[in-house]
């Protein structure tokens, strides 16, 4: 059977002025996605057709439960509009489903088509209860929905029902900076700001020696683990070495942590101006440690005027762990190694900063200009959906 | 030469065998060792990983490349009663199983675990109300395989896997997929832990696959530290491992064109082999085409088998495996008296399989029996 994936617009078509656009980043999106499968992508007003030529239909079912703005989506039989062979698709397709109450119901966009559409829905329900057992039919809560649309050359054929990842496509929104450090929190807000529509790119902060390139490889993981998402992502990665032993060395122990948020909100601030950012995202999540109270946030906050999002800041930690595992980075960010917040965290770090005593602090700092040399030592990889395959001849 | 044994084995494909030997060649460091040589055979060993979890839907992390299938059969029961002590010591299995399984049954029973046998149908499918009244609180496995090697009854693995996930979501299922994969599709959601091997799916031996679920726990059969994973030591095979990735993909991309020929094969046996006489034809109409299991009145199997060698043409008694000379366990199973599961011959098709050598093996066959039973009534 010729089977047709129908991905509806859903929320989209609520974007009246930006429909067009809305829909054809979608339609990007999916054909970046399903490049390496032999698809045909096709659109009309209400919805888009996904024809598979080859391979597995899972796997492609796989990849477009990975795409941002579609809600919903049927896999249909597709097959010419003509009676007999609509009966007979129907026929075959509930014949070896398990189920005891059902409800057929028929559009038909094309009146040549000789039945009138409640007529039809009745005669293909006849047909099923004539031909299997121990069925009924139950118009208000069917357990079986069989949908028949009928269009000019072919009608569709269908029962099941898949859940879309929801969101708009990415793309539909400006860029944000993601502040990825490597725990659980950051990723997930990634993922969410991905599920509005805006191109997240990440950003870094690497102290080596202090921290390891094994701490790189794993926020490379994690990028990799978001690019499902985006079929690109750029990582910049900040060598902030010099930064934090400077802090180390003239700051206020309990000041530490607060100082360092600050110069890292003053690198991204700069940085999403250099790559036309327009918002900052990170992982806070309010209370959650001692730079995250609101006094924290506010102080450290105050050196940017650019928007900041916190996707997660009000969600508790085991919501924020259940994203992490959905989108399967959890188990990547449990992993070991130090980073840049956990290499000098101080005994007491302080939990309702002023802002007096951050601009004390500072004044011992020549910031600037260790800001200046950092932003140039800024370097960026490319990650893209690993769809590569290492030594592929041999495979 | 007629090989109807392709459920003993199955011959390797030129492509499969090509891909080895690169392998082989081009990547020649240890997968554990830390320079460059070592990751480069490393990479490649996690690429044979990606191929099989991608084909299987499963996780990465939950491949483990065995040497054999009765290897991972091993290990699956070995490995995960020893884990699970504090929840018991019962197992739930059948008699159709490989030798690797009721072996290792055995041996289990030796060290204290008890060992209850769920039985078969008529049809030779495994009794559901009987395997839900064995269930204990102290059952920790239950293992069932997925096609019997030697009737080639298929089990409904996902409405067992899907009724012990409900009701028993403690218990681990194991299933011996060996002589499934390659032949019917397979859906590993409920199943806890699986077992294939590339032998059987035109690939090499000596390499075979433990599917294993992260929620399983596993000590291991061999120790020695992490290496393809932690639950197996041993310098990884990674030229075999990329073969039966490779066996693998070829094997489920062509499954349902090769299933509907090898049925018609099926067919044209099944209605040629009806007609003559002291022929009895013991595999269900619904058990995969791939396996034909026969029995000749009154003429020893390892006579029948003999006879046809001289013609160039292999089938087999039972299954490679179970060569004492006994009767065939999954036919007593089954119920049949031992008129018919001690004379039992097992074909074995495959889609490389001709519509030939099905024509030239039934005219020799035919004669051949014709041959002994005028025999015996001399």
């Amino acid at each position: 059977m010729n089977r047709v994936i129908l991905i509806k617009y859903g929320e989209l078509t609520t974007k009246k002025g930006n429909r067009k656009f809305f829909i054809q980043t979608l339609y990007q999106n999916i054909q970046k996605k399903l490049a390496g499968f032999n698809v045909e992508i096709t659109q009309d007003l209400s919805r888009m057709y996904i024809e598979k030529k080859k391979k597995d239909l899972s796997l492609i079912l796989k990849k477009v439960q990975e795409v941002f703005g579609i809600h919903t989506f049927q896999v249909a039989v597709k097959i010419k509009s003509e009676q007999e062979e609509i009966k007979k698709t129907c026929l075959s397709l509930l014949k070896n489903q398990k189920f005891s109450t059902f409800k057929v119901e028929t559009k038909r966009s094309d009146k040549s088509f000789p039945i009138p559409s409640m007529e039809f829905s009745k005669q293909i329900g006849g047909l099923l209860l004539k031909s299997i057992d121990g069925i009924q039919v139950d118009v208000h809560q069917p357990e079986v929905l069989v949908r028949i649309e009928i269009l000019p050359e072919y009608t569709y054929v269908y029962t099941d029902q898949y859940t879309g990842l929801g969101g708009y496509p990415v793309g539909t929104q400006g860029k944000g900076l993601l502040m990825l450090s490597g725990g659980i929190d950051s990723p997930v807000a990634g993922y969410l700001s991905l599920k509005r529509g805006i191109q997240v790119d990440c950003v870094y902060f690497e102290a080596i020696p202090h921290t390891s390139l094994e701490a790189r490889e794993k926020v490379i993981s994690l990028t990799r683990k978001l690019v499902k998402y985006r079929s690109k992502i750029s990582l910049h990665i900040v060598p902030f070495t010099k930064i934090q032993e400077a802090i180390y060395q003239n700051c206020d122990p309990d000041y530490m942590i607060t100082i360092m948020r600050r110069m890292m909100y003053r690198i991204m601030d700069r940085l999403a101006k250099q790559k036309n950012a327009l918002v900052i995202i990170n992982g806070e999540s309010i209370g959650q440690v001692a730079s995250q109270t609101l006094n924290s946030m506010a102080v450290i906050n105050a050196v940017t005027n650019m928007p900041v999002i916190r996707p997660v800041a009000c969600l508790d930690k085991l919501e924020i762990i259940d994203i992490a595992k959905k989108i399967d980075t959890y188990d990547i960010s449990i992993l070991p190694y130090e980073d840049c917040c956990t290499v000098f965290v101080p005994k007491h770090p302080v939990i309702h900063p002023t802002m007096e005593a951050c601009l004390k602090n500072e004044e011992k700092l020549d910031y600037e200009s260790l800001i200046e040399e950092t932003l140039r030592e800024v370097f960026t990889l490319s990650i893209e959906e690993e769809e590569e395959t290492f030594a592929e001849d041999l495979f | 030469m007629i090989y109807l044994d392709y459920s003993a084995t199955t011959p390797v494909l030129p492509e499969v065998l090509e891909s080895f030997q690169q392998a082989v060649i081009r990547f020649p460091g240890n997968a554990n060792s830390l320079h460059k040589l070592g990751m480069e055979s490393r990479k490649l060993m996690q690429q044979a990983e990606k191929q099989v979890a991608v084909l299987c839907h499963v996780k990465e992390e939950e491949v483990i490349f065995t040497s054999s299938a009765s290897e991972a059969n091993n290990m699956a029961l070995k490995g995960v009663l020893e884990s699970y002590q504090n929840r018991g010591k019962h197992i739930i299995t059948t008699k159709l199983e490989h030798s690797s399984i009721l072996e290792t049954c055995d041996y289990l029973e030796t060290l204290g675990y008890e060992v209850s046998y769920v039985s078969v149908l008529e049809n030779g499918q495994v009794n559901l109300e009987e395997l839900a009244s064995l269930i204990r609180k102290d059952t920790v496995l239950i293992s069932i395989h997925h096609v019997n090697s030697e009737v080639g009854v298929v089990q409904n693995i996902t409405s067992i896997a899907s009724f012990l996930k409900t009701n028993y979501p403690r218990i681990f299922f194991h299933v011996d997929g060996t002589q499934s994969v390659g032949k019917i599709p397979i859906d590993l959601e409920n199943i806890d832990l699986f077992t294939f091997s590339a032998h059987k799916i035109y690939g090499l031996k000596g390499i075979a696959c433990l599917i294993k679920k992260k929620n399983v726990n596993m000590i291991p059969l061999i120790h020695g530290g992490k290496s393809q994973t932690e639950y197996r030591s041993g310098t990884p095979a990674v030229a075999l491992m990329v073969s039966l990735a490779k066996a693998l993909r070829l094997a489920l991309e062509e499954l349902e064109s090769r299933f509907s020929y090898v049925s018609s094969l099926n067919k044209t046996l099944r209605e040629c082999l009806v007609n003559i006489p002291g022929v009895i034809i013991n595999s269900p109409e619904d058990a995969v085409p791939h396996i034909l299991n026969i029995s000749v009145s009154s003429v020893k199997p390892e006579v029948m088998l003999h006879a046809l060698e001289e013609y160039d043409i292999y089938i087999s008694t039972k299954t490679a495996c179970s060569k004492d000379n006994s009767d065939s366990a999954s036919l007593l199973a089954m119920g049949k008296p031992h008129s018919v599961s001690g004379f039992s011959l097992r074909i074995s098709l495959s889609y490389q399989t001709t519509q030939k050598e099905i024509q030239d093996f039934l005219k020799i066959f035919e004669k051949t029996v014709s041959h002994f039973q005028n025999e015996l009534k001399k």
